[in-house]
């Protein structure tokens, strides 16, 4: 799974085509630690169908306030560069990530 | 799922882990049914003093680490899905999930505890876009902007104290003229420079555009409202939330008899249903920590396996 940072994200995810999917986590957040293995499980299974990328929010908050993300751990859903839908903190359960997926594929 | 479990364990906090280590150590066939992540509230937690045992540099997740190895060890099974609903009278009961029904002759109800939420219009919606209930996710994002802390008791004046070495200025909205917190805490905290108190407030709502710049403040003894706008060069504010917790019982409701939303149980666990056991912060009782959670997991699971064997004469 291809971790971006500020000066990538704009080329690998806003700049891409089709359904990207990416993990804003950050240093310190235990609940994004636990979620991160089951990306990384998603990435495997579907990540020739859809791209998969996180970024750590700590060293670029700017970025992430941008992206509307200002509570970890959020998973966003972009197509085409565009915001499709995002599961935050609570809700960005393995389960609802799964489902968000699938019902994108 | 055809299977049927002797027991089905709702939650894989320190009170599930701890009932699944011993469930499957008496060989019962265990499943543990949990909706995200291994080791429930402690996983947050960057320091854990007070669980016997546990030694220096001892932290939430390196804690549960070790729980889940131990209950995966005596074979306890563990799956990934959010329960939804229960049917526990009769035999075998039924857990429902998102993704399946699961069947056991007895169940352990460990779902713990999540915090209070302040019940305003726009908190739903403002979660992770301004609104936070974990400071170690989320401090970070504030570093030189404003920073709101609801409450008043130790957690609350903690994480305040936490939050002022990342915002610019922090202020505690609390619903009394007075702290609840201890008083070692309190002076500790009035010392701080850039730590601020609005009293006999509550917040009334909370909102902005996409992220939350705008709140509404009432005083309690007036009843009089007031605006409360982002600073224009930041354009974001923050408002962590620590006003307690409330148990995870909403499915419950309306199946067993909850006080308080917590559920009742006898020194044995035992609920009003035969066969139905809870365990951890999730029921009524004086102590919730990790400790007190494994030890009534140990009892519930114990106490399963006699059920089991009656049942089966
Ligand atoms: C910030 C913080 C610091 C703390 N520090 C300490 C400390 O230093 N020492 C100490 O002893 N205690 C501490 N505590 C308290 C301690 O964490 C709790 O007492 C303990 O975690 C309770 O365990 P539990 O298993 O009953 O519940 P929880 O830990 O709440 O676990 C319940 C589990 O059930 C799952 N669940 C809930 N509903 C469902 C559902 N419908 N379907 C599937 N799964 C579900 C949840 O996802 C969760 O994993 C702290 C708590 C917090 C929040």
């Amino acid at each position: 799974m291809l971790e971006v940072n500020k000066d990538t994200f704009e080329a690998e995810v806003l700049q891409a085509e089709g359904y990207v999917l990416c993990d804003f986590f950050g240093d310190g957040c235990v609940p994004c630690e636990a979620l991160m293995p089951h990306i990384h499980r998603f990435a495997d299974v579907y990540g020739d169908r859809m791209k998969f990328v996180s970024i750590n929010t700590s060293k670029a908050r700017r970025l992430a306030i941008s992206q509307k993300v200002l509570g970890l751990p959020t998973i966003v859903l972009y197509k085409d560069g565009e915001k499709v839908k995002d599961l935050i903190k609570d809700d960005a359960t393995p389960v609802n990530v799964e489902a968000m997926i699938q019902a994108h594929l | 799922m055809d299977k049927i479990y002797d027991v089905i364990i709702v939650g894989a906090g320190p009170a599930g882990l701890a009932a699944g280590l011993y469930a499957g150590r008496s060989r019962l066939s265990t499943l543990i049914v949990e909706k995200e992540k291994d080791g429930g509230q402690i996983v947050q937690t960057a320091e854990i003093d007070n669980y016997p045992g546990s030694i220096e540099g001892e932290t939430g997740p390196s804690l549960v680490e070790r729980f889940s190895a131990q209950a995966q060890k005596f074979g306890a099974e563990k799956i990934i899905d959010t329960v939804t609903d229960m049917e526990l009278e009769g035999n075998p009961k039924k857990i429902i999930g998102q993704k399946e029904t699961y069947l056991g002759k007895t169940v352990i109800l460990a779902g713990g505890a999540m915090p209070t939420k302040i019940g305003c219009p726009g908190e739903d919606e403002f979660t992770g876009k301004g609104v936070s209930y974990c400071a170690t996710c989320d401090a970070a994002f504030f570093e030189g902007f404003e920073v709101y802390v609801v409450g008043g008791g130790d957690a609350a004046v903690e994480e305040a104290m936490h939050l002022t070495k990342f915002a610019r200025k922090v202020t505690v909205i609390h619903r009394r003229d007075e702290l609840r917190a201890v008083k070692a805490i309190q002076e500790k905290a009035f010392k701080i420079e850039n730590l601020e108190f609005m009293w006999n407030s509550v917040v009334k709502e909370l909102s902005g555009d996409g992220l939350l710049s705008r709140m509404v403040v009432e005083d309690t003894k007036s009843g009089e409202q007031r605006e409360i706008l982002a600073d224009e060069e930041d354009g974001i504010f923050g408002v962590f939330v620590f006003i307690g917790y409330k148990p995870n019982t909403g499915v419950l409701e309306g199946k067993l008899p909850l006080e308080n939303g917590y559920v009742k149980t006898d020194d044995d666990m035992k609920t009003t249903i035969p066969g139905v056991f809870a365990a951890g912060d999730i029921r009524v009782k004086s102590l919730r920590q990790v400790v007190t959670a494994a030890a009534d997991g140990a009892i519930a699971a114990t106490q399963a396996g006699k059920y089991i064997e009656n049942l089966e004469g």
